[in-house]
């Protein structure tokens, strides 16, 4: 990476940044919150490139580490009085790190195809067992909390409001980008990406693959967990379909319809498909189902675009 | 050792109050095991010849459901029904695998993982958009019943085992002696000395394809009658039929069968003692123990 492709990313970076601190208050109500959920379901694609993307490790149940940040979140503020949001916080990474741990611990030891059957069936088993243990998880119809405050509690606190979680959420999700980069560009992050390129090659030169493999699949839950939470914390209830599989389907398909292994192509990827769905809605009709133009669309761009958009993008500029 | 006696007493106690239950049950899941069967050769069959995990597997089924639930309120014969809606799916899994699949061939099998599921997700919301939210019956061809025990048993899921039994075992026959069977073996084996001996790879992988999503959706029709067909009746399918191929070896379909009946009667049994819907988490932990403990297949022999 030389210095001055490094200057244009952080050029780049700022006026994104700037253009989405600036939106809310220029957009109207619906496609600020269009723009929020962008970032939320852009932070879950995210966390699952770093499987996908870097580790060579396609995950079929982010949807589990996801939901559970959900329910951890609703765990928080429906116990604790009066809610709290970095509780509701902290409760919800926990949540979804106990999920990644076990996950972690039982599919790293497969690789490819198995790995993503094992995580779809992983997050089967918790989509069964938060439907059905209606008494704790409000079974079908999840539960429902207020929205806590933000603030530091007894210095400053402020009410929710759309630009305020607005930016929020942007903080959070450019905090987490920032941190995944610099995982990624770390040793650590050399290492995932070593066993992406050759597992066997990286076992021989004396690296213990598995537990790598483990902390990437407990580092990508986390963020997970977290975009769960502000899922919660946006939409103030928390649902078992949040725990299907569908879901997890859904991040796989950000990821390749940005691109994988370049973090800001997910959510590139999630402003796409989201806006896809948009559109499809407008021309077709609420009772059409998106999923049919846009898994067209997804189709044809696994067999043409592998790249993703990002990919093609820089391959365009570069050319 | 009187604690052991009582315990012992205690089971044979158990077994001889529930003992009706236990063979309704075992009954119950060499039937559910015998479609999960049919399901699950067709997605191994595609997996041991083409290295592609079918996702869309259990969207095929739900096709085919569909097609004879059309074909039956047309002409009114099951029969008709379950051989039009073979040919149909077959055809239109023929036509997936040439406009999809077809150009992936060579590239990370990962690749597809992703279209098939893009397939899947098409397939379901297709179904959802042209038949409705609300679940169709279909009418079983024969209403006749039996005693067992207190229950009236339906001669039809008997029938069902039957004539699974016989597609499978005619799939095998084709396999092993068919001329196309020879060539399907021969790709299996060495897809590059195949090619080279003439035979046609990129079409035995399309007939492959169409077999297997003709297999899927004679399932669909067979188990029709039993269930409420609707248009996302697949997942749960083709999460079963994964596990299946995953325990019996993938790849393997002596295995696959094996493993279809063994987990089918492992989730009717626990059904007696959890609910139906909790029952499903038996084969979640079938697969989980057997990824760890035997990663290549429970039906298999110990590799070397």
């Amino acid at each position: 990476m030389s210095k001055r492709s490094n200057k244009s990313f952080w050029i780049a970076f700022g006026i994104v940044l700037a253009a989405l601190i600036i939106a809310p208050l220029v957009l109207p109500e619906f496609w600020r919150r269009f723009l929020t959920e962008i970032l939320i379901w852009g932070l879950l694609a995210m966390s699952s490139d770093l499987l996908i993307g870097y580790t060579g490790m396609v995950s079929f149940g982010h949807s589990a580490f996801f939901g559970l940040g959900m329910y951890g979140a609703a765990a928080a503020l429906l116990t604790v009085k009066p809610a709290n949001l970095w509780l509701a916080i902290l409760y919800g990474l926990c949540g979804s790190a106990v999920v990644a741990g076990f996950v972690a611990f039982f599919a790293t030891r497969l690789r490819d195809i198995y790995f993503a059957i094992t995580t779809l069936i992983f997050s089967q088993i918790f989509y069964v067992v938060i439907f059905t243990w209606t008494e704790v998880t409000g079974g079908e119809n999840g539960l429902n909390f207020t929205r806590p405050q933000l603030g530091i509690p007894g210095i400053y606190t402020v009410t929710f409001t759309p630009e305020i979680l607005h930016w929020f959420v942007l903080a959070v999700v450019t905090a987490s980008y920032l941190i995944l980069r610099r995982i990624t560009h770390s040793p650590f992050g050399m290492v995932l990406q070593s066993i992406r390129e050759n597992e066997s090659r990286t076992r021989a030169i004396g690296y213990p693959v598995e537990r790598y493999k483990i902390v990437a699949v407990m580092l990508s839950g986390l963020f997970a967990g977290l975009a769960g939470v502000l899922y919660a914390v946006q939409n103030r209830f928390a649902a078992p379909d949040f725990v299907y599989f569908v879901v997890s389907g859904e991040a796989v398909i950000y990821n390749v319809m940005g691109g994988i292994g370049t973090l800001v192509g997910p959510i590139l990827g999630a402003g796409f498909f989201l806006g896809l769905r948009e559109i499809s809605s407008r021309i077709f009709g609420d009772q059409f189902p998106y999923l049919i133009p846009v898994g067209v669309i997804f189709i044809a761009m696994v067999i043409f675009l592998p790249q993703g958009l990002l990919g093609f993008a820089k391959r365009w500029l570069n050319r | 050792m009187s604690a052991m006696g009582d315990w012992i007493g205690f089971v044979w106690g158990w077994l001889a109050t529930h003992g009706d239950i236990i063979i309704i049950q075992t009954v119950n899941g060499i039937v559910t095991g015998m479609i999960l069967a049919l399901i699950a050769s067709g997605l191994t069959l595609i997996f041991g010849i083409m290295d592609v995990v079918n996702f869309a597997h259990g969207e095929l089924f739900m096709l085919g459901a569909y097609v004879g639930v059309v074909v039956l309120s047309i002409s009114g014969s099951f029969w008709l029904a379950l051989v039009l809606s073979t040919l149909v799916v077959a055809l239109i899994g023929a036509a997936l695998q040439i406009t999809t699949l077809r150009p992936l061939v060579g590239r990370d099998p990962l690749n597809t993982i992703l279209a098939t599921f893009g397939i899947s997700l098409v397939l379901q919301n297709y179904a959802l958009w042209q038949f409705g939210p609300v679940p169709r019956k279909l009418d079983e061809p024969i209403t006749g019943q039996f005693v067992l025990f207190y229950l009236a048993y339906p001669w039809y899921r008997l029938l069902i085992a039957l004539l699974s039994g016989a597609i499978i075992g005619g799939l095998y026959l084709f396999l092993k002696h068919g001329t196309y069977g020879i060539w399907i073996r021969a790709t299996t084996q060495d897809r590059v000395m195949a090619q080279a001996m003439g035979i046609p790879v990129p079409w035995v992988h399309t007939g492959v394809f169409a077999i297997g999503a003709g297999m899927a959706a004679a399932s669909g029709v067979l188990f029709g009658p039993l269930i409420g067909i609707n248009h996302a009746m697949g997942l749960d399918w083709v999460l079963k039929a994964f596990i299946v191929v995953v325990v019996g070896g993938m790849g393997n379909l002596g295995g696959s069968i094996a493993a279809s009946i063994f987990v089918s009667l492992l989730e009717a049994y626990a059904a007696i003692v959890v609910s139906p819907a909790q029952a499903v988490i038996v084969s979640f932990v079938v697969l989980i123990l057997t990824l760890l403990f035997r990663p290549t297949g429970l039906f298999v022999p110990t590799p070397k």
